[in-house]
């Protein structure tokens, strides 16, 4: 069931100049909610910007008992709406329409999960490490970020319980290089057992070369796909990415309806 | 109160019709409206044949619009009938089904599949789209070709026949009127203005397939004088398109001359719109004491007003 929530700004945690973590109340949805799902949020009551924005779900957020009372989003300011995201205050109300689309498929324990992360493809992940913790799965993340400072949140992660590798591109923190380098690395001694599964968010680069090391090294993976929106629930077909079906055909899938998170061998890559 | 209208042997609850290609084929939308509150949806247009349209990006923002080039995606009219239609009828939705053919045969072989087919209510001629080469805007930009193509399918189906204008026309009213003459039940206007935005950093196009369709609240006043001088100059219904956002933008297509209208992009924004829009038209007729909806149809007033300046402020 989708909703229209009036979700309202709990906090709004700036992690940087760009980056920030914009908590809401959003009940509806929040009950409702998976990892790896996404809402569409409206960021002006007005014309500017016109279309809502997708978000993933960053963390779902629960109250002392657990009962899911909201969810919060992880904000890199690039334009018109999610700088309008990164300046807002408590009490601000953003209409949120959601959940949307098919989350992370977790497998039972005893299995491996790796989150593979890069920038702010780290969007999905707080709530799939809460997941995978309270399934008994420890989970790692692979964290990758251009320099030390744009490394957010590692403490959430730890609070869940993850192992956590870093890479940045200047070498400032972690690996040097991109974050594919130290998860080959760990790929190349992984062994087979427990079954592992690779879930991915990050430049489509990334993503490619994620589903690929899976191949290469017999796991699965699993991509959260990002692409313009209009809808955000099948009606426009503006987000759609190529994809091999059953029968080895391709077509177009739109991310809203039958991603964002794909099958990494199923996507075909540019 | 009645809020329903008449497209002519068409009988719609309400004037409220889902935009084609804004809309999926309805039942994306089964889990946040009620397709049978709707007085009609317009499903994607479809060819006789699957389509795959236009490598992303597909879509880009502009101010108070967007651009779209999907390029026609679609699952062909084969899977349409099976796979669709009777989940729509089931859902008692009054669907209209938009066609598209990139020569006046496909448009008349979609229009002899649909001919009696149960659940179809009316076709619309997709020959509007700006975003395809082949077919489409080819016999939407030439009078004889509109006119052709009307006719052909006039004679293949009772169905009540919609064509679709373009806008990027140099008048548009000439097409409403060669549509009417070649047997037209109503003509739709208008579709997306052509349009274009380049990524000023990269100097490339924002969309691959470098141009595309502008629509929402920016073309609205434009759409706006299209339906007026084409409601003046045939006796057809008119169906208003174009940036319709609220109750008061539907109005001002009525008054100006439509008797019914399509909201696309606003539903994007907002698919919960529906049940917001019928609101706002009862509040409206509530407070104009009006019974019938219908009578606000093309009551545009000429001349000197009654009073000093405006008195709608969302204008």
């Amino acid at each position: 069931m989708t909703v229209d929530d009036a979700a309202v700004v709990r906090t709004n945690t700036r992690l940087s100049g760009d980056f920030s973590v914009l908590a809401l109340d959003a009940r509806a949805i929040a009950g409702r909610a998976e990892p790896g799902q996404f809402v569409m949020v409206k960021t002006s009551p007005g014309v500017t910007p016109l279309l809502r924005r997708p978000y993933s779900l960053f963390e779902i957020l629960r109250d002392a008992r657990g009962t899911p009372t909201g969810f919060s989003l992880l904000v890199k300011r690039v334009g018109v709406g999610s700088q309008l995201l990164y300046d807002a205050s408590p009490g601000h109300v953003f209409p949120c329409l959601g959940p949307l689309g098919r989350p992370f498929v977790l497998a039972a324990a005893p299995a491996r999960a790796w989150m593979v992360a890069g920038g702010v493809g780290l969007a999905p992940f707080a709530a799939l490490a809460e997941a995978c913790r309270a399934r008994g799965i420890r989970p790692t993340l692979f964290y990758g970020a251009r320099t030390a400072a744009e490394l957010f949140c590692l403490d959430l992660f730890e609070r869940a319980g993850a192992d956590i590798v870093l890479a940045t591109e200047d070498g400032s923190r972690g690996a040097t290089g991109r974050v594919t380098v130290p998860l080959e690395q760990a790929l190349a001694g992984a062994g087979a057992h427990p079954p592992l599964t690779l879930y991915a968010c990050g430049p489509e680069a990334m993503l490619k070369q994620v589903a690929a090391l899976a191949g290469r090294h017999g796991c699965a993976s699993q991509v959260s796909m990002e692409r313009l929106m209009g809808c955000g629930v099948g009606g426009c077909y503006s987000c759609v990415v190529r994809v091999r079906g059953a029968g080895g055909e391709s077509r177009y899938d739109r991310v809203c309806l039958d991603g964002p998170v794909f099958r990494g061998e199923d996507v075909v890559w540019d | 109160m009645d809020l329903s209208v008449r497209l002519g042997s068409l009988h719609l609850s309400n004037p409220l019709i889902a935009a084609s290609g804004c809309f999926g084929y309805g039942l994306e939308y089964a889990d946040v409206v009620d397709l049978a509150s709707l007085g009609a949806v317009a499903v994607k247009g479809l060819f006789l044949t699957a389509r795959e349209g236009h490598p992303p990006p597909r879509i880009v923002e502009t101010p108070a619009g967007m651009l779209n080039a999907i390029g026609l995606q679609g699952i062909g009219i084969r899977r349409f009938l099976s796979e669709k239609l009777p989940e729509l009828r089931a859902r008692g939705a009054v669907v209209i089904v938009n066609i598209c053919g990139s020569t006046l045969e496909e448009y008349v072989e979609l229009a002899r599949i649909l001919d009696g087919e149960p659940g179809v209510a009316a076709l619309e001629l997709n020959i509007s789209c700006p975003n395809i080469k082949e077919g489409g805007i080819t016999f939407g930009c030439n009078l004889g070709a509109t006119s052709a193509v009307v006719g052909a399918v006039r004679r293949a189906t009772r169905l009540p026949i919609i064509p679709k204008l373009t806008p990027n026309v140099a008048d548009i009213s000439a097409f409403a009127r060669a549509a009417e003459d070649a047997g037209a039940d109503a003509v739709s206007l208008v579709n997306t203005f052509l349009a274009m935005a380049i990524d000023v950093e990269t100097r490339r196009p924002l969309l691959s397939n470098v141009m595309g369709g502008l629509s929402g609240p920016a073309i609205r006043p434009i759409a706006v004088r299209m339906v007026y001088e084409c409601a003046r100059k045939v006796k057809i219904p008119v169906i208003g398109i174009g940036g319709i956002a609220t109750a008061r933008d539907v109005l001002e297509f009525l008054i100006a001359g439509a008797t019914a209208v399509q909201v696309g992009t606003a539903s994007f924004v907002d698919p919960f719109i529906w049940p917001k829009l019928l609101d706002g038209l009862r509040d409206y007729m509530d407070r104009h004491r009006l019974a019938r909806l219908a009578d606000v149809i093309g009551s545009l007033r000429l001349g000197r007003p009654d009073n000093d300046g405006p008195t709608d402020c969302c204008a």
